[in-house]
């Protein structure tokens, strides 16, 4: 048997041999995904309109009517003056409020007509998609009688007509996941191998640093796969998200991904003592920037001006355009090359700085 | 069991290890300065200092880990800044953690490092066969190295450490944490790889293991302080034990430090 080989037969033993971690591995995008399609919705359902209708004329009153009849909006209230809005907004009995100007009829005659939708600035997200749907229906209304567009609707939203919150953050887990998997156990593996003593005798030994990490790194690549493709198939099946583009594409970009996460624990794992410094490192300095920089769960744009540039130094971000061009708009190379670029750029700096990581230690 | 090898028209006369001048700095600190010495195939060498005086750093060149700032070091056969692959296939090593997995068994731990040493899959096979039976724990091998008694695992990382038939085995403070009789037996072992022809290079923080030591040297501030059998060195100190040498050497060392 060669060094290599029975290194790596050893570091599979390790992992079959740990079930309950080897459990927790394989039933975590499980968990992930029941848990954000389910519970963890973004959807905005039930919002409380209110309208305040200066015009009350035939035209405001069947937009009015428009509003009411929409499955996910619900009709609060109906008022003249446009002072109410902000006190109702305040005390919360509305969530969003379409504001209709005193000459509505006579510029819907001239034939551009402006509509103001106001939403509650204190929860950004919801107050957006509440906004969202109101302008949706205004501007459906208007096409409907045949008249001009009032508002136009945002472009972004064509590739997620529904607004599914499912489409949404399957991108993001996958990400998530692969990058707790690769970078999170390996960095532990080879924390573990430090703090107890067997690294040395690893060095001391024939095999080179080169193969100690790629051995340490394999196994969790073949997990990494596993699970990408649970997410996907649960994804799929569960939720109906579908994946438009080229799921070789997917998985490609997948792997790239992964090999920038394990580099990055190889690089964590050099430069710390123990398991414990291991973990803290990998979650401190990885998993929250891939949660909260990359896009999942906050949206890069309305993040404030000079926090938009350190989004991209994280892998996530990039590793996530690419997901949901594949996915959700069916893009290909032609149009994802750039991103893809980016994101290999990024794991072969990863993947050199992890090897020299290793040979620095020796020296 | 020796390595067929061209490059050396003797090997028998060649030493197991031989520095000369064999130095290495980290930035303006030395930390082995200038340190001569050889030890003969087959000797059973104690390689003693205080905590850092340089004993560890001066192992890792020995065993190809750390290349030397200056001087040069043989070990095996083989120059360890040129050639420290050839060295590292030519030498066992065991620190005083055992560097056994405690989740494998014990038939798994001597595959592995078996296999790491390119053994054959029937060499593993056999080899492991004679160790368990050596040890007597022809019963133990599919049980994990985790629930062995620390002395079990201690002699278990040592014949591991041999599994491959290296010409010198490198014990670092190999008895570390282990109680009197254990310790004795496990010297029982080390007589018997020395006797089989296998050079073995030890740190140790215990003096009477330093009595049991064919040659002793002793580091002191990156330099070998003392060199000699354990009744050379206790003559010329006029001590009755290694313990008196040791804190003649080790003491006005600690005191000039700032």
């Amino acid at each position: 048997m060669s060094p290599f080989a029975a290194f790596v037969v050893k570091e599979t033993r390790h992992i079959l041999r740990d079930r309950q971690t080897l459990a927790v591995l394989l039933l975590l995008p499980v968990v992930m995904v029941l848990l954000f399609g389910y519970a963890i919705r973004t959807d905005v359902e039930d919002v409380r309109v209110l309208v305040a209708d200066a015009s009350r004329d035939a035209r405001s009153q069947d937009l009015t009517r428009a509003l009411a009849s929409t499955t996910a909006l619900r009709l609060v209230g109906v008022v003249a003056n446009a002072g109410a809005v902000e006190p109702a907004l305040r005390a919360g009995e509305a969530d969003v409020a379409l504001v209709i100007g005193p000459d509505f009829a006579r510029q819907l005659a001239r034939g551009t007509a402006e509509v103001l939708v106001v939403g509650d600035g204190v929860v950004p997200n919801y107050a957006a998609t509440a906004q969202a749907y109101v302008r949706t229906v205004v501007s459906q209304w208007a096409a409907e009688g045949g008249g001009p567009p009032l508002v136009r609707t945002s472009v972004r939203m064509r590739f997620n007509p529904t607004l599914a919150s499912q489409n949404l953050f399957v991108p993001g887990l996958l990400a998530f996941v692969l990058t707790l998997v690769s970078a999170l156990m390996t960095a532990i593996s080879i924390a573990r191998e430090k703090e107890r003593g067997t690294m040395e005798v690893l060095l001391v030994s024939p095999l080179r640093p080169a193969q100690i990490v790629v051995g340490k790194v394999a196994p969790y690549l073949a997990l990494a796969f596993v699970n990408a493709l649970t997410t996907l198939a649960l994804a799929a099946i569960v939720f109906g998200v579908p994946v438009r583009g080229s799921v070789t594409l997917l998985l490609a970009a997948s792997l790239v991904y992964v090999l920038a996460s394990l580099a990055i624990g190889v690089l964590v794992s050099s430069r710390v003592p123990d398991q414990r410094a291991a973990m803290m490192g990998v979650l401190l300095g990885l998993l929250m920037p891939t949660l909260a920089l990359s896009g999942f769960v906050f949206p890069i744009s309305s993040m404030p001006g000079w926090l938009q540039p350190v989004t991209n130094v994280v892998p996530a971000t990039w590793f996530i355009l690419v997901v949901r061009g594949v996915m959700l708009k069916g893009a290909g190379l032609a149009v994802l090359w750039q991103e893809l670029a980016v994101l290999c750029g990024m794991a072969l700096v990863l993947l050199a700085l992890g090897a020299r990581s290793v040979n620095d230690r020796i020296e | 069991m020796s390595v067929p090898d061209s490059s050396l028209p003797v090997p028998d006369l060649q030493p197991a290890v031989w520095a000369r001048d064999l130095t290495r700095t980290f930035g303006d600190f030395t930390a082995v300065d200038a340190i001569t010495f050889e030890v003969a195939r087959g000797e059973v060498f104690g390689f003693l200092g205080a905590n850092g005086a340089g004993k560890t750093t001066a192992m890792k060149m020995l065993t190809g880990l750390l290349a030397p700032s200056s001087g040069e070091a043989w070990t095996a056969g083989f120059d360890v800044a040129k050639d420290p692959d050839a060295v590292k296939r030519r030498i066992g090593y065991m620190s005083q953690r055992f560097a056994l997995y405690d989740d494998l068994t014990v038939r798994e731990n001597v595959r592995f490092y078996g296999g790491v040493y390119g053994l054959t899959n029937r060499q593993i096979a056999e080899r492991t066969q004679s160790l368990l039976a050596r040890l007597g724990m022809e019963r133990l091998a599919n049980d994990l190295v985790g629930r062995l008694p620390l002395g079990w695992k201690q002699k278990l990382a040592f014949s591991v450490a041999l599994l491959h038939e290296p010409e010198v085995v490198f014990l670092d403070e190999p008895t570390g944490g282990v109680d009197p009789v254990t310790r004795r037996q496990f010297w029982e072992l080390i007589y018997a790889a020395a006797s089989d022809g296998t050079t073995v290079f030890v740190t140790t923080h215990y003096m009477d293991e330093a009595e049991y030591c064919d040659r002793v040297s002793i580091m002191v501030a990156g330099r070998i302080a003392a060199l000699g059998t354990p009744a050379e060195l206790k003559r010329q100190f006029g001590a009755d034990t290694m313990d008196g040498v040791f804190l003649q050497l080790a003491r006005p060392a600690e005191e000039a430090a700032p």
